[in-house]
């Protein structure tokens, strides 16, 4: 059980804002946490590695990590720690890089196998890709076995199919490892395959605390289909209006009333939802 | 003609840049890492030398180093060690002269190293100084490179502050500019030639060996 009362004072983009995070997380568990950027994800990340300072309570498997006048240092706290840009050291080899962390050869082989990287262990980091360069950080995250696993958007660099890819090594490591992990991140689909509770900060605050499917699938009543986007533009084609709205990576076009056509503007945020239909679905 | 005039300079540059490099690395190291207030004012003082007439610094530490004062008093009756117009004075006044082209080369090589991959070091359990000898420092290369030679280079290049601490004792603290000096006041313009032509060739091969070894490095990590 982890048990985290914190308080620090932040000076975010819109002035002073205060963080409080009152959390209880179970063991084993794998959290994603969510929200704009600004809202106090990375830092609340930071104060529980012990690498930023900041004033509450956190407790760990029954052991105090922070504490009045007391702060287990980073060195001591059993974390793994995986940074958004990778942030391997230069100078070693992919191999000496988790051989760093910790001097066991075989756990070092294991992973590297596990992550298909043994074919590069002699290389530098500055010889890999992006995709590579981050199994390589994950794998040395896990060297000292730790408890727990700190992500902090592990895999927001990558393209879209090294992403599905990593997710997946992730998923298997978090459950060979039985790490409790806590992973920064803002893909709903990310979020959805990995974790089994979500978090989500705004200004400092909790805001929302669930399932990924309670929080992420926004349909409500008898909707059936249910987007988020932002309206790109609205075109006149004869009598009817017709809105494009991108969706994600998407863009689609929706044909729109005159007296909706009114009410909207161009950037606005806009909810799409549709009710009552059959969906197609078939391969690409 | 004697040569002994360069043994002496040479001495003391690479003496100054060992003993310098090991007072500087904690200077710049905390310099690089601290957010506190003092920090524009550590920095103000250690640029200093770059900055007064030697003749100010050289006055300065004369006055601090003679018998006259506690420090010259202390170091003479507890280690029998004069740090006036002696080659040990000529070290320690070396050493505050050459000490900002030390510490800035450092402090600017810890600060643009990546601060996640330091953090990332003390996650893995390892200490202040494991991280600074086994991930900074080796990460910053060109830096050292630069801090150290700079640093020697500029010490084989002093005048005012040694000719005012060290005198012009042959054999112990006539380096190689004093005696430039003393060759062109004695119209000794043969000697004053070769030695100064051996000092801009010197200096020219440091420089260059300095410059090469950086575009090395930087073509080897893709900068």
């Amino acid at each position: 059980m982890i048990e985290f009362d914190i308080h620090k004072r932040l000076h975010g983009a819109q002035g002073k804002m205060p963080l409080h995070i009152t959390l209880t997380i179970k063991e084993g568990d794998f959290v994603a946490l969510s929200g704009k950027s600004g809202s106090g994800k990375t830092t609340l990340l930071r104060i529980f590695a012990g690498l930023e300072d900041a004033t509450g309570r956190i407790k760990v498997h029954n052991k105090v990590w922070l504490g009045v006048n007391r702060s287990l240092p980073v060195q001591k706290r059993e974390i793994g720690f995986v940074f958004q840009d990778y942030a391997l050291f230069e100078n070693m080899s992919v191999e000496k890089n988790l051989l760093f962390v910790n001097n066991d050869k075989k756990l070092a082989q294991h992973l590297l196998e596990l992550t298909e990287l043994n074919e590069l262990k002699e290389r530098y980091p500055s010889s890999l890709s992006g995709g590579q360069k981050q199994r390589v950080s994950i794998c040395r995250a896990l060297m000292k076995r730790p408890k727990i696993l700190l992500l902090d958007e592990p895999l927001s660099a990558l393209d879209p199919a090294m992403r599905t890819k990593l997710q997946n090594e992730l998923l298997l490591l978090h459950k060979e490892f039985g790490t409790t992990t806590i992973m920064v991140s803002h893909d709903p689909s990310e979020i959805y395959r990995l974790a089994n509770r979500v978090i989500v900060l705004e200004n400092g605050c909790i805001i929302n605390d669930g399932s990924p499917k309670e929080i992420l699938v926004r349909t409500q009543g008898s909707q059936k289909f249910s987007f988020e986007g932002e309206l790109l533009e609205i075109k006149k084609i004869d009598v009817i209006y017709v809105a494009i709205v991108a969706i994600g990576q998407q863009l689609v076009e929706v044909v729109v009333s005159s007296d909706e056509a009114k009410n909207l503007q161009i950037g606005d945020s806009i909810n799409l939802s549709t009710k009552a239909f059959v969906p197609l679905i078939s391969q690409t | 003609m004697s040569y002994e005039p360069f043994f002496i300079s040479f001495k003391l540059a690479a003496l100054t840049a060992f003993i310098l490099f090991c007072l500087a690395l904690p200077l710049a190291w905390y310099l690089s890492q601290t957010k506190s207030r003092i920090k524009p004012f550590l920095e103000a003082l250690t640029a200093l030398p770059i900055v007064l007439p030697p003749s100010v610094l050289g006055f300065y530490l004369l006055w601090a180093l003679s018998y006259n004062s506690p420090i010259g008093h202390f170091f003479e009756e507890s280690f029998d060690i004069k740090l006036v117009f002696s080659f040990t004075g000529l070290v320690v006044a070396s050493c505050f002269y050459s000490l900002p082209f030390m510490v800035q080369p450092l402090q600017n090589g810890f600060e643009s190293i990546n601060k996640n991959m330091l953090e990332a070091s003390y996650i893995a359990g390892k200490s202040r100084l494991q991280t600074i000898f086994s991930v900074a420092l080796p990460n910053m290369k060109p830096a050292v490179i630069t801090a150290i030679i700079i640093t020697f280079a500029h010490t084989v290049g002093e005048f005012g502050v040694v000719l005012m601490v060290g005198g012009s004792i042959p054999g112990e603290t006539k380096v190689a500019s004093v005696a430039i000096y003393e060759m062109v006041e004695n119209m000794d313009y043969t000697i004053a030639h070769i030695y100064s032509a051996i000092m801009v060739g010197i200096s020219f091969i440091v420089l260059l060996s300095v410059y090469l070894f950086n575009a090395r490095q930087n073509r080897r990590f893709g900068l």
